[in-house]
């Protein structure tokens, strides 16, 4: 019977009636009286020596209050990186700096230049146009291989060289790896590329600063998933405004996908020159500007190699990838292609050796860091495709071949420094059979043939570590931050909870599903439990939402605050019931002694803490509000199985997304309509990025796909219904919910399934020479395979 | 500055513009209401649909003074009279059909002028339908079921949740 209320109910959003009604609270609605408005006026050459900005003109400008430029930033801080890796010889990878507003060069299309701040947004658009640019173009560097080779144009010219790093993982794998690949009965090998992605959330980035004279205190309104770590980066290494002087609130977020994770040069400079000019800044970014200026995605060239022995089992897997980090290292780009990437390559599969080599490279393109799934999607589509492929070169069925190589046994500490607590792979396979109907796929192939259409069929597994992560591991690993989150649970006097978190909505329904678990522990109505976020003014010290880790990190946060207040509710209890604390029960929200009739209300006892009359004030203080931060023990691993099945058009090439199913194994699952969801997404995006979307520049850099005439987005007719089913699970075994995180799985898990269909499809109608097709499948690309 | 009247959600409002503003921004910007978005500049998200005289419009798309004189509505009149959310707003909410809600209204407004013209529409003729109207967040799925749930389809057979 599925519950209606607490754990594991499909409860209703609270969320949905503002965003239905129009009375959401989004950035852009933010005005704040006496605000002026900042338009960047951007390079549109990829890469140039900036001889001179002579804006003299454009200040005599109707409307204009100032016009920043670079120079106005000397002395201020840069845009910091958040994760330093150390590369394969032990060095620390090359960091350049990254300026808020360009100086002496410009590093890609977008780099902003000036800033022009008027009374009216329309004001700084036409004196932006009055600014004399005098820009010496140079050779812009954009293919990868190219900016690595000798006598490549650098982009940093006080860096030695394009090469971020060179990493190595596991490095003393290197040779026994080389050796089992050279002694394998059959190696598979691929070569592959991840295609550049924009993250798109349908809101644009928007910024206002605001600053206070009476308290000096400085104000950030940012569309951001996790607004304490804007104001620690941004107070601490660019305007050195301490953080009691600096709040950062982050109101409804229109999506974000990773894209809005980031600290960005434009927020940097609202705070700074709301301080300057004493008034409110706002920028709200175009969707054009989005494209030149959200960090973008993927972007991975990548070599696989995996070694079989003659029984079929995996031996060994060797990749070498080059991973465009753009023109500047953006918040956490170093981490992606490395320990996001890396750790995930053993996929489901017990193979004994691997080895990772990842070179990060300088680019004049915008900067590239996490989109959602962030290097694990990278890791699933080179593994799925290549254990595709390899079935396919061996003649055996890929499903059988995937099966013959999962990992049975749990916890499994894999040879790329993870430990999976829990999965159990056969059974998500077993589901996805069911639910995809692959027992009737061939009378669909059928069907298809008939009416001249290829149909293929594409399955896939996938692996991912979510619930980021143990601060004492991040930190060994590089990363500049910890990784826990926080709750603050406050029992109000009459009995209602408002819990202020750490984590950060911005569509995963933090406010309705966080409820159901306070709810489901205290035994009150959820309507009784009110969740606060996104203002650093009124919530503990939190790290942000990203990574599938809401639940599973903040989510545990809560509980144990939860779990002190239950602790602490139950000596007021015993107080009032004059009975013995180890027998006061709390159920339906009463406190009884045990074997007994004797029992008092929640809201009596929230009373007598705020109202200390008859109270043990001798033993504990008045009050009920307690504070937890929860620091993860290990990752969590969803896992599952996904199927896509796709008809091609042989004359034309154009692929249709027939029928797509998903059976994951999320773990313990706390509102599974919202999971649902969080799949439905990713499945779209992992679609777009299969058939649909690329993000292309031009040899000089130019950005050819800056807008959405050009970047094709998924739209309601390039999808089916989905099948998605998450009945498997199996729990995570090291925080208090049993969870394993949802966010990213759909994303992660679609593009292989897509392609591995759109190859069976195509060897189905005898073009068995097609071995791969890079992303997206277009109808020109499929068409072109297609004719050998 | 031009002087433009119109009727927004039933009320008679009026504004001094520029002739470059644009609907949405006098919708947003001089009315202040917010519910109305704006999440491309090609016309291209649909995530600014409203209603001009009876017409589905993206207010991206049209000058404020070219709405001179018309009935417009928006989200924000879209509820029953009595506040509560209409029969599509309903279904979006009991299907899970919106997830950071930018796109929302829009979609509802949208929605809301296929139903009039095509009381029950099938799943392809929504999708056709909705190829103006971009979400990142729900991959359509729960927001063709929320579409065929308000125009009164049994919706029970598609799909898990």
């Amino acid at each position: 019977m599925p519950k209606d209320t607490g754990i594991g109910a499909s409860t209703k959003r609270r969320e949905d009636v503002r965003f239905l009604t129009g009375v959401g609270n989004y950035t852009d609605d933010v005005n704040i009286y006496g605000q002026a408005y900042v338009h960047f006026l951007r390079s549109d050459v990829a890469h140039g020596r900036i001889k001179n900005i002579d804006t003299s003109a454009a200040s005599g400008m109707p409307g204009v209050v100032r016009i920043f430029t670079g120079a106005d930033f000397e002395g201020v801080g840069g845009i910091p990186c958040g994760w330093q890796i150390t590369d394969r010889h032990g060095n620390p990878m090359q960091e350049p700096a990254h300026p808020v507003l360009a100086q002496g060069k410009v590093r890609h299309v977008g780099d902003p230049i000036a800033a022009i701040v008027a009374e009216t947004l329309e004001e700084a658009r036409d004196a932006a146009e009055a600014i004399e640019l005098d820009i010496e173009e140079l050779p812009a560097v954009v293919d990868m291989k190219a900016a690595v080779a000798d006598g490549a144009t650098k982009v940093h010219d006080d860096l030695e060289n394009n090469l971020c790093y060179d990493w190595g993982f596991v490095e003393e794998n290197r040779e026994a790896v080389d050796k089992a690949i050279k002694e394998a009965a059959h190696v598979t090998t691929l070569e592959l590329v991840n295609n550049r992605l924009v993250a798109n959330p349908m809101e644009p980035r928007v910024a206002v600063g605001d600053y206070n004279r009476a308290d000096d205190m400085s104000t950030l309104y940012t569309t951001s998933q996790n607004p304490h770590v804007i104001r620690l980066l941004m107070g601490a290494f660019v305007l050195g405004i301490p953080e009691h002087k600096l709040r950062v609130v982050a109101p409804d977020v229109g999506g974000g996908f990773g894209t809005k994770i980031f600290h960005y040069a434009e927020e940097a400079f609202c705070t700074f020159a709301a301080r300057q000019l004493k008034r409110a800044v706002k920028w709200t970014s175009s969707r054009s500007e989005a494209f030149m200026s959200d960090a973008h995605g993927r972007d991975h060239v990548t070599k696989i190699e995996l070694a079989l022995d003659k029984d079929n089992n995996f031996t060994a897997i060797r990749t070498e990838t080059y991973a465009n980090m753009g023109a500047y290292l953006s918040t956490f780009a170093p981490s992606v292609p490395t320990w996001l990437h890396g750790t995930l390559m053993a996929g489901n599969y017990k193979t004994p050796l691997i080895y990772v080599n990842v070179k990060a490279v300088f680019t004049n393109t915008v900067p590239v860091d996490a989109y959602r799934g962030a290097g694990r999607p990278e890791a699933t589509f080179q593994l799925e495709r290549v254990v595709d492929k390899a079935a396919r070169e061996l003649g055996v069925d890929p499903v059988a071949l995937r099966r013959q190589n999962f990992i049975t046994e749990f916890p499994y500490s894999t040879p790329v420094a993870v430990e999976y607590d829990t999965g159990d792979y056969d059974a998500t396979m077993d589901k996805l059979q069911e639910i995809a109907d692959f027992a009737g796929f061939e009378a669909r192939r059928k069907e298809s043939e008939k009416r001249g259409k290829l149909r293929g069929l594409g399955i896939n597994c996938y692996i991912e570590a979510c619930g980021i992560a143990p601060s004492n591991l991040v930190g060994q690993l590089g990363a500049r931050a910890g990784l826990y989150e926080s709750a603050t649970v406050r029992v109000n006097a009459t009995g209602g909870i408002t819990v202020m978190t750490g984590s950060h909505s911005h569509g995963q329904g933090h406010e309705t599903s966080f409820p159901q678990v306070v709810a489901e522990m205290l035994g009150i109505d959820a309507s009784m439990v009110e969740i606060v976020h996104g203002d650093t003014a009124n919530t503990p010290m939190g790290m942000g939402t990203y990574g599938s880790r809401s639940i599973a990190v903040g989510g545990s946060a809560m509980v144990r605050a939860t779990e002190k207040i239950i602790n602490k509710a139950k000596k007021i209890a015993s107080h009032l019931l004059e009975a013995s604390e180890a027998d006061i029960e709390l159920k339906d929200g009463q406190f009884t002694v045990a074997g007994t009739d004797k029992s008092v209300a929640w809201g009596d006892v929230t009373l007598a803490a705020y109202v200390p009359h008859n109270y043990p004030l001798e033993d504990i203080e008045p009050g009920l509000e307690e504070t937890a931060f929860y620091d993860p023990a290990n990752f969590t691993y969803p896992s599952g199985a996904y199927a896509c099945e796709v008809e091609v058009d042989p004359e034309t090439g154009k692929v249709t997304v027939e029928r797509f199913a998903a059976a994951d194994d999320f773990g313990n699952i706390i509102n599974p309509m919202i999971v649902s969801g969080q799949v439905h997404g990713g499945i779209a995006q992992g679609v777009g990025q299969a058939l649909l979307e690329n993000c292309a520049y031009d040899e000089n850099g130019q950005l050819l796909s800056a807008s959405y005439m050009d970047y094709a987005m998924p739209r309601a007719d390039d999808v089916p219904f989905y099948q998605v089913d998450h009945s498997c699970q199996t729990p995570c075994t090291h925080n208090p919910l049993g969870v394993k995180g949802c966010g990213e799985a759909g994303a992660i898990g679609s593009p292989p399934a897509v392609i591995n269909a759109v190859i069976d499809a195509l060897h189905s109608g005898g073009h068995t020479h097609v071995e791969h097709i890079n992303m997206p499948a277009t109808p020109a690309r499929v068409w072109a395979a297609m004719q050998k | 500055m031009t002087k433009v009247s119109m009727t927004v959600n039933g009320k008679s409002v009026s504004g001094e513009v520029e002739g470059r503003t644009l609907l949405v921004n006098f919708l947003r910007n001089d009315l202040r209401l917010t519910g109305t978005h704006v999440g491309c500049d090609t016309s291209q998200c649909g995530a600014c649909v409203v209603h001009v005289n009876g017409e589905a419009v993206k207010a991206c798309t049209m000058f404020a003074a070219e709405a001179d004189g018309a009935e417009v509505s928006t989200i924000e009149g879209a509820a029953n009279p009595d506040g509560s959310l209409n029969a599509i707003q309903q279904a979006f909410q009991d299907h899970h059909g919106l997830q950071c809600g930018f796109c929302t209204p829009g979609m509802v407004m949208s929605a809301a002028a296929l139903l009039k013209e095509n009381p029950k529409p099938s799943e392809h003729e929504i999708r056709s339908y909705l190829q103006g109207n971009i979400c990142r967040c729900t991959g359509y799925h729960n927001i063709i079921k929320a579409i065929m749930a308000a125009s009164g389809q049994d919706v029970e057979q598609i799909a898990a949740e």
